[in-house]
């Protein structure tokens, strides 16, 4: 019976594949919820997302250590977030268009640093299997879980509880609703938001980490293909609750996953139309939730993507 | 309107030409220091690699403007560059920030090459004007479309416009590794090659393909229309205030779709030319990278059309020395994008000194 599903074998791909392509997603739009709710938009995050994979992988391949890679992807995620941050702290400076200067700057110090780690192996992340009650390995193979799959879960409870409950939640609230408001009560906006975006970027950078380390599992220039774009799109529509975005994300990998579980399955025509799956998912769910009347419910005041 | 454009001319009569040089040449030499702090942060991130950025200098030279040849090839780069730039800095006018060109390129490309097969027995008289046409509708709709979820849907353009261009080269892939695709083409899935006839030649006396005239004439077409008809005096004026725009009665969803599909008719264009006188037939060599190096360009030059054509041919130099620079200097193909990066940080940082410095605000010092 083992490895015969049939037609069944397209929804357990996808569910494997949607949990396995999520990740990325859900640590990006984690990065990007904090930097939005103070006010900020970070459009750099693709490039931060593409310089974590290399940098993580880099590491790995040095050091031996999968862990050692993420650390510094996350620390590389710091500095870029502290860069855009900084920078949009200027007056004048509009933050969407620093966001796509860091991302061209991103993906091409990535590119160029990347270049000696395109053919060695790096150890991978560890992942545990969940599947072991059932017989069918390809029930097996998808719920084989990554360790940060199930700590961006974490962090995504950990955010709605902190954003809820919290001092530091509050305060990132209240900047992110109103400059003024926030001046009043004797905080300072532009340092929050930057620090907002360091923690943003270190998300980030842990999204590529996992890119590089666990799935797809190598570094490549064509590791990402706007999955960090599409994670600051997907926090749109999870209307800037970490919760939702861990459920958009699962969607999101599962749109993902599509192309590949249809290969896997024998399907060779028109693939390269179900890659496209992903952006015209986005694309709809923007236009869905989108509107010119009235403002977005959720949406932090300050932020310039909804004005 | 007309009481504005009075007022303007009065204040324009009243103050002398000096002044008058004062204030345009913020917009001059701000953006020059900041592409060349652009450049000193890259010699220094030149240094800490072991490079030495005067020879990277010389190379760029060398390779983008030193020969006949090099300059060929810069001034070939440049043609797709220019109109990629317009797809940003046309919608720019109206303060939309525009990314996807690159998409308008591709399908535009493909456009091109898709009806130049049924067209092959047609006068190249004909058959040429017809293929341009196509490629700049479909990049139009493309952008167009970026513009119409803005302005109906409220969808943010900067990243619905990337997402149709992630979406427009996925359509090219399945295009031509699949309806398209030439059997003949086993390596590199393309559409059918162009017949002699319907290949784009060069300009007289130049080895540079005739796209280079038409991005040329893109970019005066496009300042005339911005700074010289009442079309692109309003949509400066939605673009600085909406809601004061449409008080006024100024057709603003009209000009956000009319100047999007316009740019993204403009990089469709582009597509038209390195299928028609470039590759000879669409495969995936159209995504480039001339939409992204595109934005730069656009915003290197404030979005003003006739600065464009300066820009794009310093950044098409870039482009053009960049395999010379590899070899010679034993660096990365993507120093360029790295350099790129470094410039395009420095152009938006510099956005903060404006109004800051008194001697290009004559009036100031007159108080």
């Amino acid at each position: 019976m083992a490895g015969d599903l049939g037609l069944w074998g397209i929804p357990v791909a996808i569910v494997g594949g949607a949990i396995r392509v999520s990740t990325p997603f859900l640590f990006v739009s984690l990065g990007e919820v904090l930097t939005e709710r103070s006010g900020r938009i970070n459009l750099g995050l693709e490039g931060t997302l593409v310089f974590g994979a290399m940098a993580g992988y880099g590491t790995a391949v040095l050091t031996g250590s999968a862990w050692a890679g993420v650390l510094v992807a996350a620390l590389a995620g710091v500095v870029f977030g502290l860069v855009h941050g900084i920078i949009c702290s200027l007056p004048k400076v509009n933050d969407i268009a620093v966001g796509i200067a860091m991302m061209l700057l991103g993906s091409g110090l990535a590119f160029y640093f990347g270049k000696p780690f395109i053919q060695p192996t790096a150890p991978d992340l560890p992942a545990i299997a969940l599947g072991g009650w059932s017989d069918l390995p390809q029930v097996q193979a998808a719920l084989n879980v990554n360790v940060l799959f199930l700590i961006g879960l974490a962090l995504a409870l950990v955010m709605a509880w902190m954003f809820r409950s919290t001092k530091v939640g509050l305060t990132l609230r209240v900047v992110g609703d109103s400059t003024d408001a926030a001046r009043a009560m004797g905080l300072r906006p532009a340092v929050i938001r930057t620090l907002a975006t360091a923690a943003g970027g270190a998300f980030a950078g842990v999204g590529g980490a996992y890119l590089s380390l666990y799935y797809p599992g190598s570094w490549n220039e064509a590791i990402s293909s706007g999955q960090g774009l599409m994670a600051v799109a997907l926090v749109i529509f999870a209307r800037w609750n970490p919760v939702a975005c861990f459920w958009a994300a699962l969607l999101f990998g599962g749109a993902g996953a599509l192309g590949p579980a249809l290969q896997s399955v024998g399907v060779t025509k028109g693939y390269y139309l179900f890659y496209a799956a992903p952006y015209v998912l986005t694309l709809g769910v923007l236009i869905a939730t989108s509107s010119t009347t009235r403002a977005l419910s959720g949406a932090p005041g300050e932020l310039s993507i909804t004005k | 309107m007309a009481v504005a454009e009075s007022l303007m001319q009065g204040s324009a009569r009243s103050e002398g030409l000096r002044d008058t040089l004062a204030r345009r040449a913020e917009a001059v030499v701000i953006p020059a220091l900041a592409l060349l702090a652009g450049l000193v942060v890259f010699g220094l991130f030149l240094l800490t690699q072991g490079k030495s950025p005067f020879s990277f200098l010389y190379y760029v030279w060398q390779g983008a403007y030193g020969s006949a040849f090099s300059w060929q090839n810069t001034l070939s780069r440049a043609a797709p560059l220019l109109m990629a730039a317009l797809c940003v800095a046309l919608p720019a006018r109206l303060g939309l920030v525009v990314i996807g060109g690159e998409g308008a390129i591709v399908l535009g490309g493909v456009a091109a090459g898709a009806l130049a097969g049924p067209l092959a027995g047609v006068t190249p008289v004909i058959a040429l004007p017809l293929l341009a046409l196509a490629a700049m509708i479909v990049g139009g709709a493309w952008i167009g479309a970026s513009g119409a979820l803005r302005f109906y849907r409220g969808v943010n353009e900067t990243i619905a416009s990337l997402l149709l261009s992630y979406i427009a080269i996925a359509l090219m892939n399945h295009l031509v590794e699949g309806p398209l695709r030439d059997p003949a083409s086993l390596n590199k899935p393309s559409t059918a090659p162009l017949v002699e006839g319907l290949r784009v030649g060069n300009l007289p006396g130049m080895e540079v393909h005739w796209g280079l005239l038409f991005g040329i004439i893109g970019c005066v077409v496009s300042w005339v229309l911005i700074e010289r008809t009442s079309w692109g005096f309003g949509a400066r004026i939605a673009g600085a205030n909406v809601k004061a725009a449409q008080v006024q009665g100024l057709p603003v969803g009209r000009l956000v779709i009319g100047f999007t599909a316009l740019g993204g008719a403009f990089a469709g264009l582009a597509g038209f030319f390195e299928v028609t006188a470039i590759h000879g037939t669409a495969n995936a060599s159209l995504a480039a990278g001339y939409g992204y190096t595109g934005i730069l360009i656009a915003f290197l030059a404030r979005h003003n059309p006739l600065a464009i054509l300066p820009v794009a041919l310093l950044l098409a130099g870039f482009d053009a020395s960049s395999g010379l620079v590899q070899r010679r200097m034993d660096l990365p193909d993507a120093a360029v994008v790295v350099l790129q990066g470094f410039v395009f940080m420095a152009i938006l940082i510099s956005e903060t000194l404006y109004g800051r410095f008194d001697i290009f605000h004559p009036e100031r010092r007159a108080r």
